[in-house]
Parts: C-alpha cells; sequence; structure tokens
C-alpha cells in the first residue's frame, strides 16, 4: 500500500498582528495520495491560503509554525515504494530551494502580480531553470527551450507567440497558463494552486480547468487547491476538505461530500451556492461572519452561527472523526445535522 | 401600462486608446420597467459595467440616448433632473473601498439625509439612520452607528453602501458586481435584501454580474441580458435565458460553468468554441461579433451583416441570424 | 440660539480622545511636547528674561561655565539668554508660513482638481508661471520697497511664494483620491463640491496635509534664515537665523571658545526642527482611523 506523497499532521501556523496572536491554521492534519487532487475549500478568514504558504514554507515574516509535521515522499517513476522521506519544516537554505519547485511547486492567486514585468516569458522559465539547479549549462539551453516549449503547448497556448512576450503583452488567463507551465518545469510531485479561476472570466476559467485535467492525466502529479469554489472542487478534486477558523472540519471524498455532508458548514456552505439548477426555495445563507482569528469563540468555532449548536458546542471542541471509511467530520451533531438543517429553511 | 423608468435608445460609447476608437459599447436599445430586477451578465470587456455607468449617469453616452421617466438626460433641468440625480444611485463592487474610511457609518449616513433635507434635526436623522440600518439588516443599528468601515465584514459594508443608497429614496439602483467579492455564503442574504427592496419599497435593481447562476436566482422574477463585446446578444426572462438559452454564446457560456454537484459537472456536455482566438474591442470581428467562435456559424451572413436584437422564442429577444433563420 | 453646550462637550471628548491617541506613540508625544515647550520659551521666556542690552567686553567669546550654560558671544551676552529670545521670530515665521501657504494650497489645490475641466487648465497654468518665479531676488528686490523687518511681512510674503508648488502636490493627492468609489458615490448622492471636498476629500488627506504643512514650516525656517545669510533681510532682532549668521562673520569659525555662538542657535533649529517632525509622526494616526490600535 503506497505511503501518501504529503503528510500533514497537527500543521499550527501563528500571525503576529498589532491587536494579538491570529491562529490562522490550528493543527491541521491531511494526507495526499500520489496523483490525488485534494481541495481546501474556504472563505475568507479560514486560514486556506495560509495553509498553502506553510506547505512551500514561504510564510510572510510576522508568521510562524508553531506545532506539527510535514512529511513528504518522493517516488521515483514507476516504483511503488518512496525512495526519499523528507521532513519539509527541517529544511534549510539549498535543500529547502530544492523542495520548492522540484517537489512541491506554487501557483499564486495574483496572475499579474506574480510574473516579473520587466521579464520576457523565455526570460522566466530561463531564471527558474537556473535558481534550482535544472537542465543548467551551455548543453542543457536546448534541452531547456524544448521542455519549456512543450508545457506552454500542454496549456493551450501558443509557444511562438507566448515565448517572447512581456507579461502584459499577455491576457490574465494566459498569465495563469504561462504560471502553470513555469511550475510545472521541473517536473514536481505536488502542484499547490491558490484560487486559480478567482478573477478570470467563465470561459477562461474553463479553459483553465481543461487544462489542469489534462496535464494531470498526462503528467500524473499530485494536486493541492485552496478556493472558496465549490463547483471547482466538484470539478476538479477527488477528495475535498472544509476549512473553517483555521481547522479542517469535514474531509471526504468530493461525491461524498456534496451527497451526504455531515457538517452544519459545509451543509450551509454548499446550499448557499446558487447552481444553474438549483431552486430559488433551496438557497440559504449562513447568518453571521466568520470569527476573528485573535479571539476565537470558545468550543466550536462554529457554533455562533450554528442552529445545531447547544451547551456541548460552546464548551468543547469536537475533533475530526471518522464517520464513514474515508470520510471525517468535527462535529457534535453530525448523526442528524442534515435532517435537522432541513427543518430550518428560516429565509434570511 | 406605465411608463417605463429608463430607456435606452442606440446607446453607444466609445473610447479612445492609443489613437484607436474602442467601441466598449455599440447600439444598446434597453427598456427597464419601474420596480425591476435585471441582470447584465457577460465577460470582462462584453459593456456591461460601461453600460450600468451610463445609465447612472456617471458616463456620458457617445451616440444615443437615455431617458429617465420619458426625458433625455442630458437636456433633463431643474427638478426632475435632481429627481433623476438621485433617482438612480450605484453600489459598487469592492466594499472596501466604497465607504469613506475617516468618516463613522453614522456619519456616511446623516450626509445626504441632511444634505438633501430628508430629515430635520439630529433626532429626526438618527432616528432614520436606524431606520434604514435595519433594512438592510444591520441590527441592532445602534451597535454599528460609531463604528468605522474598517471595523465592519465585507457583507456589513456592503450593506451600508445599499443603505446609503437608499438615504435619496432612489427608485433605480445599479449594483455592480456588488457580491462578488463577498463571501459566497451571504451572498444569497445579500441578493435577498435586494429583492426586499423591489418588494417593499418598489426599488429596480440591476446587478451587473459575470455569474450566470447568480444571475438567475437574483433575476428570478425579472430578467437577464447577455452582453458581447459591446452588444446585447440576448434578453428575456431570467430563468428562459437559462433553460432555454437561445443564442450560442449564452448556450457556450452555460456550457462551460461548472456545477457545485461532482456528478453534474463532470458529465456535463462542453460546447467547443470554433476558434481559440481571443476576443478583443480592438480588433471587433465584421458581421456579428461572435461569429469567429460561433459553433452554430451559418456562414457568409453572419460575417457580413450585424443580427439585429429580435424577438424569438420563449420570450426572449436575441441577436442570432441562426435563431431568426429558423423562425421565418 | 440654544447654548452649545453639546458641541463644546463633543469637542472635549474628541481633544481627551486625541490626546490619548497621541501619548500612545512615544515618539509623537515627544515632539508635541517638544514643540510646545519650545512655542512657550520663546514666547514666554523673553518676559522672564529680557535680552541685555549693552554688551559685556569682558566675557566675549567664552565657553560654557556656571555663569554661561551656553558660553558667550562675540559681545559677550549671554548665549543661553539670547537662545531664549531668538525663538519668537522663528516660531512665528515657521507657524505662519506653514499654515498660511498650506491653506491656500488646499484650496486651490482641491478645488482645482476637483473641478477639473478648463478651470484646473487655468489655475494650473497660474500656478506654473508662479512657480518660474525666482524667489531670492524677487524677495531681494521687494526689500527696498517694503520692510521686511517685520516679521509678518515677511511671513506672509514667503506663504504667498510657496503656496503654488504645495497646491501641486495637493492636487496630485486630490486627482489620486478622486477615482474612490467612495468619492464617486458622494458625487451620486449629489453632495455637492465644498461638501465632497471638505467632508469626503481632506479627511483623507489630513495626514498628508498635516506632514505637508510641518515640512513647509521646515522649510520656511531656513528660507528666513538664508534671507538673513545673504543679508536680504535686515538684522531686526537676534533671531537664530541672525545669530547664526552674525557668529559666522565674526570669525566664530576660527575660534573653538566661542564655537557656542554659533552650534547653540543651530541646534535650536534643528531641535524644533526634530520636533515638529517628530510630531508629525502621531498625525498620522491620529488621521487615519484605520491606525488606532484597538479604539
Amino acid at each position: 500500500m503506497a505511503e501518501p506523497i504529503l503528510s500533514v499532521r497537527d500543521l499550527s501556523i501563528v500571525y503576529q498582528a498589532r491587536r494579538g496572536q491570529v491562529q490562522a491554521v490550528r493543527n491541521i492534519s491531511f494526507d495526499i495520495e500520489r496523483g490525488e487532487s485534494v481541495a481546501l475549500i474556504g472563505e475568507s478568514g479560514s486560514g486556506k491560503t495560509t495553509v498553502g504558504l506553510g506547505l512551500v514554507r514561504l510564510l510572510p515574516a510576522t508568521a510562524s509554525i508553531v506545532g506539527g509535521s510535514i512529511v513528504y515522499r518522493r517516488y521515483t517513476n514507476g516504483s511503488s515504494s518512496a525512495s526519499r522521506e523528507t521532513k519539509v519544516l527541517e529544511l534549510k537554505g539549498d535543500s529547502l530551494r530544492q523542495f520548492r519547485w522540484r517537489e512541491c511547486a506554487m501557483v499564486f492567486q495574483s496572475a499579474l502580480n506574480a510574473l516579473n514585468p520587466v521579464l520576457r516569458v523565455s526570460e522566466h522559465f530561463a531564471d527558474t531553470a537556473k535558481a534550482h539547479g535544472y537542465l543548467s549549462g551551455y548543453r542543457q539551453t536546448t534541452a531547456l527551450r524544448e521542455r519549456s516549449l512543450r508545457l506552454l503547448s500542454m496549456v493551450r497556448l501558443d509557444p511562438e507567440r507566448v515565448w517572447h512576450s512581456f507579461p502584459h503583452e499577455l491576457s490574465g488567463g494566459m498569465r495563469q497558463r504561462v504560471l502553470i507551465a513555469l511550475a510545472l518545469l521541473l517536473e514536481p510531485q505536488l502542484l499547490i494552486l491558490d484560487e486559480p479561476t478567482t478573477a478570470l472570466d467563465i470561459l477562461t476559467q474553463r479553459n483553465i480547468m481543461e487544462v489542469l485535467k489534462e496535464l494531470r492525466r498526462k503528467l500524473g502529479f499530485s494536486m493541492l487547491f485552496i478556493s472558496h469554489d465549490l463547483a471547482l472542487a466538484a470539478e476538479l478534486a477527488d477528495r475535498v476538505a472544509t476549512v473553517y477558523a483555521g481547522e479542517i472540519i469535514e474531509i471526504g471524498d468530493v461525491r461524498t461530500i456534496f451527497r451526504h455532508p455531515y457538517h452544519p458548514y459545509t451543509i450551509g456552505l454548499i446550499k448557499a451556492v446558487p447552481t444553474l439548477t438549483s431552486d430559488k426555495s433551496s438557497l440559504v445563507s449562513i447568518p453571521g461572519s466568520p470569527p476573528d482569528l485573535i479571539q476565537l469563540p470558545t468550543g466550536c468555532k462554529f457554533h455562533p452561527r450554528c442552529p445545531l449548536a447547544d451547551e456541548r458546542s460552546q464548551r468543547e471542541e469536537p475533533k475530526l472523526i471518522e464517520v464513514e471509511p474515508g470520510h471525517q467530520v468535527a462535529c457534535w451533531h453530525w448523526t442528524h445535522a442534515r435532517e435537522a438543517l432541513k427543518s430550518f429553511q428560516a429565509e434570511s | 401600462m406605465p411608463e417605463p423608468l429608463i430607456i435606452l435608445e442606440n446607446v453607444a460609447r466609445t473610447f479612445m486608446v492609443k489613437g484607436q476608437t474602442i467601441k466598449a459599447v455599440d447600439d444598446v436599445n434597453l427598456t427597464i420597467p419601474a420596480g425591476e430586477m435585471l441582470c447584465l451578465v457577460g465577460e470582462s470587456g462584453c459593456g456591461k459595467t460601461t453600460t450600468g455607468k451610463m445609465i447612472a449617469g456617471i458616463l456620458p453616452t457617445s451616440s444615443g440616448r437615455i431617458l429617465y421617466r420619458g426625458q433625455d438626460i442630458t437636456t433633463i433641468s431643474g427638478p426632475d433632473r435632481k429627481a433623476y440625480r438621485l433617482g438612480v444611485q450605484m453600489v459598487h463592487q469592492d466594499p472596501y473601498a466604497s465607504l469613506n474610511p475617516t468618516q463613522t457609518i453614522y456619519n456616511i449616513l446623516s450626509a445626504p439625509l441632511q444634505h438633501h433635507r430628508f430629515t430635520r434635526g439630529e433626532a429626526d436623522t438618527k432616528r432614520r439612520v436606524r431606520e434604514l440600518l435595519e433594512i438592510v439588516d444591520l441590527t441592532p443599528p445602534d451597535d454599528f452607528l460609531e463604528k468605522y468601515p474598517h471595523q465592519l465584514s465585507g457583507g456589513q459594508r456592503q450593506r451600508v453602501s445599499v443603505a446609503r443608497a437608499l438615504t435619496v429614496r432612489p427608485a433605480f439602483i445599479v449594483a455592480d458586481e456588488a457580491v462578488s467579492m463577498v463571501d459566497v455564503s451571504i451572498r444569497i442574504s445579500l441578493l435577498n435584501m435586494f429583492t426586499r427592496l423591489k418588494q417593499e419599497m418598489g426599488v429596480g435593481v440591476l446587478l451587473i454580474t459575470h455569474d450566470l447562476a447568480l444571475a438567475k436566482y437574483f433575476a428570478w422574477e425579472g430578467r437577464i441580458g447577455v452582453m458581447y463585446l459591446g452588444r446585447l446578444v440576448e434578453i428575456g426572462p431570467a430563468r428562459n435565458v437559462v433553460e432555454h438559452a437561445q443564442h450560442p454564446y449564452t448556450q457556450v457560456l452555460l456550457s462551460a460553468i461548472p456545477e457545485a454537484d461532482p456528478e453534474a459537472t463532470r458529465a456535463k456536455q462542453r460546447i467547443e468554441l470554433r476558434s481559440t482566438d481571443m476576443p478583443s474591442l480592438l480588433r471587433l470581428p465584421s458581421g456579428c461579433a461572435f461569429h469567429p467562435r460561433c459553433p452554430a456559424f451559418i456562414g457568409e451572413v453572419c460575417e457580413r451583416i450585424v443580427p439585429p436584437l429580435e424577438k424569438a422564442n420563449w420570450g426572449s429577444d436575441v441577436a442570432c441570424h441562426l435563431v431568426h433563420a429558423h423562425e421565418s | 440660539m440654544h447654548i452649545p453646550v453639546d458641541f463644546i462637550d463633543s469637542f472635549w471628548r474628541e481633544s481627551v480622545k486625541t490626546f490619548k491617541i497621541l501619548s500612545r506613540n512615544k515618539m509623537g508625544l515627544f515632539g508635541f511636547i517638544m514643540v510646545i515647550l519650545i512655542i512657550l520659551i520663546s514666547f514666554l521666556g523673553p518676559l522672564l528674561w529680557p535680552p541685555e542690552t549693552s554688551a559685556n567686553v569682558a566675557e566675549i567669546n567664552k565657553g560654557i561655565s556656571a555663569d554661561h550654560w551656553l558660553g558667550t558671544d562675540f559681545q559677550g551676552q549671554d548665549n543661553l539668554r539670547k537662545i531664549i529670545n531668538g525663538g519668537k521670530d522663528i516660531v512665528t515665521i515657521a507657524l505662519l508660513t506653514g499654515v498660511l501657504s498650506m491653506l491656500i494650497a488646499v484650496v486651490v489645490g482641491s478645488f482645482s482638481a476637483f473641478i477639473g475641466g478648463r478651470v484646473d487648465g487655468i489655475l494650473m497654468d497660474l500656478v506654473n508661471i508662479w512657480l518660474t518665479i525666482p524667489k531670492f531676488p524677487l524677495l531681494a528686490v521687494l526689500a527696498t520697497v517694503l520692510s521686511l523687518k517685520d516679521v509678518i511681512t515677511l511671513s506672509v510674503l514667503m506663504a504667498l511664494l510657496d503656496w503654488p508648488a504645495l497646491a501641486r502636490q495637493v492636487r496630485s493627492q486630490v486627482l489620486s483620491l478622486k477615482s474612490r468609489e467612495y468619492i464617486e458615490a458622494a458625487t451620486m448622492l449629489d453632495l455637492g463640491t465644498p461638501r465632497i471636498i471638505f467632508r469626503e476629500l481632506l479627511p483623507n488627506m489630513m495626514s498628508f496635509i498635516a506632514i505637508s504643512t510641518i515640512f513647509e514650516m521646515t522649510h520656511a525656517i531656513y528660507q528666513q534664515t538664508g534671507l538673513v545669510f545673504l543679508g536680504i533681510v535686515p538684522y531686526s532682532s537676534a533671531n537664530w537665523g541672525v545669530m547664526i549668521s552674525a557668529a559666522e562673520r565674526r570669525g566664530v569659525l576660527f575660534n573653538p571658545q566661542a564655537a557656542w555662538s554659533i552650534l547653540a542657535p543651530m541646534a535650536a533649529i534643528v531641535l524644533f526642527q526634530l520636533a515638529l517632525v517628530s510630531f508629525a509622526r502621531s498625525l498620522d494616526e491620529i488621521f487615519n482611523p484605520r491606525l488606532r490600535t484597538g479604539v
């Protein structure tokens, strides 16, 4: 039985803000299997972006990882056992740089700001390769160029047209695709995407989604994407984890999560998003706002907004428990949440 | 039949960019009755925001006329002019930029009330401000009066923006992507608030968005208009436009949207476009602007003649040669 | 008309609140206290320690001693006393020029930027023409006609010459704020240009305005010192600028004993500038509600 390529256990990250300490990530644990696609779904203030940054160790100076472990396992092509295990949080200097981009690459949200405006696309590829010691050296330049151009056409861009362009000459969707190609340059095992389709047009979004699906088929990497977009998860993910107030409150197979969610927040989220086929009467907002990560409520962090909250929810914070094979939930009322919430159709 | 609130006649708006003329909006005809919930959808560059701004009076038209209660807004004067200026208000997309950071919520809302003498005296103003906060579901109102915008969440700020628009008793609100930057779980409650405004105060709302699913929900009793490269290509009752889309572009859009249901979305048939060329206002195709990418392209007529927006089935108006060829 | 007890009460509460915010920033509080101290010493000091009227030949160019904390000058007069008396002009010029030029600049700059179009074009042309006038030669010419001895006249003149540069800065600020959505909303609500400028725009520029005013004050001090140095402004009273100029002319640079005659006024000017700039740090917090911690 192959081990997951990424095992996160009890990861906790805090930020130092003027008002106090922001507990952005609290004891998050999850695995990513080989070739699997996992979605972290959450809204503003859920801590999901911090998790992504933490995984590639790109947190800002005000943040610190205060607990937990991240174990990364490298599988070489064809083998069924890991050739190398790395404790990501202990990496430093050169080995950290090797890890970043060669093993695990991240595609950021604001495609505009992620590319250097004075460098052409070709220079971006050359720079990235050079920085990570990949295909470097005089003889390797052709190999690098060939691979880069191939990646660009894999993301459905016209390689010749894009190769010599500056970022501002490309549209938002094209830039996003260049970033994806760039991330795949060094053949990472894990690709992390932060809000990959936000702020893009419908047809461009569709393009990116199809590109990602194709790339996964051809190159076989694992994917972790972070988003607030449930539909994106439904489209691309194998497993979905919902994040609230810095922790994972439900995780499971994508079909199960959408068909039989157990946590009131997941249920509420699914019911709050209009789809093309949904009926008007079935849509309900979740009242209230996400909690202040500096002053978290006691017990279950969702209880101030949960119609099922009781004395226990206020006192004790529920831990993730496995309720079905592969499906975990952190809620005291998971057994009857779906039924109970059906009667809470209060129009907001 | 009561006179429509707003009429757009052959409205166009051009910009000059690097010596080239760009038709951001071209020949748009629209009749908006009072109290209508209308949605303009489309991708970036389609002209929906520009149209919204022209209706609100922020941008002048380059050609064509806009009528408010039967009067041309460029020649309207006197008390009617003031009625127009206050009658159409705007709610912006960015909750973080739409409120003055140096003013308390009370100041933001009392300023227009006092300036236009809708209320007299401190007590009356306070009372009205509390009323408005309750209308937008910011309760208890006293909790919000002395707060500054940065102390509120995005959704709360948007509600304050709407309350501000309501201070001058508008007949129509243009909401430009007003829920796009707000958490998904509360978008519905904001849209329900707009619906309540229509039901209780008769205020019509134009929601500009790129999210078709949201549009269908918002304009449930109203209409959706689809825009492409500056032109209105389909407009009709919301549910019909979504469930029985007739213009090929609308159909492509609907097929491209992912659904929050894994089975449905992965089984969905995607309509392929004819070409992957990016559409651009700088290189507007001749005839029907969609023809280079249109999967239903029928030939020369699409290349040469701009299809007019005409009545089609399901109570919608559609601008497509194919649709009208079938009809005749 | 009822007695505005309400107004006085809210004014007091606002002041207390402002002072609380001020005291949170140590630098700002230090600056504020220093500025107040310097103003008090400069205006009240001369009443307690009036300037010496005659020279004291025995004490010429002495260094620091128990009798003379800052030494003596070329006339044998106590430097410390001269410092106490020398601040009044400087402080007056700084405050008057700074505030007056900023006032004109804000009104012209903000209206010009907000109204835009032809009005903006004309006003900016005026400003640009004004800016090409060489200030020092003009002042030299004016010195022959007007009495530049009077501190008030000089301050007003300098303010009239300085405001165009500031107006341009104000205008850029307003131009960048003009497109903000809350300004657009205010326009849509038909709140009227003066109201929009004074209630919506300027409050968002207060820290810029306050800090620019302070820098204009420091600029005015140096201008005046420079004018004295060049002899354009005659010696009226021994203010700090005059002290530096006089000391330099009397060859202080060659006499280490007399160093304090030039160092003391320099230090005084620098201290005043430092106090103003430190105070400016607090202003940002006062004017920007978002920066206030835990309000």
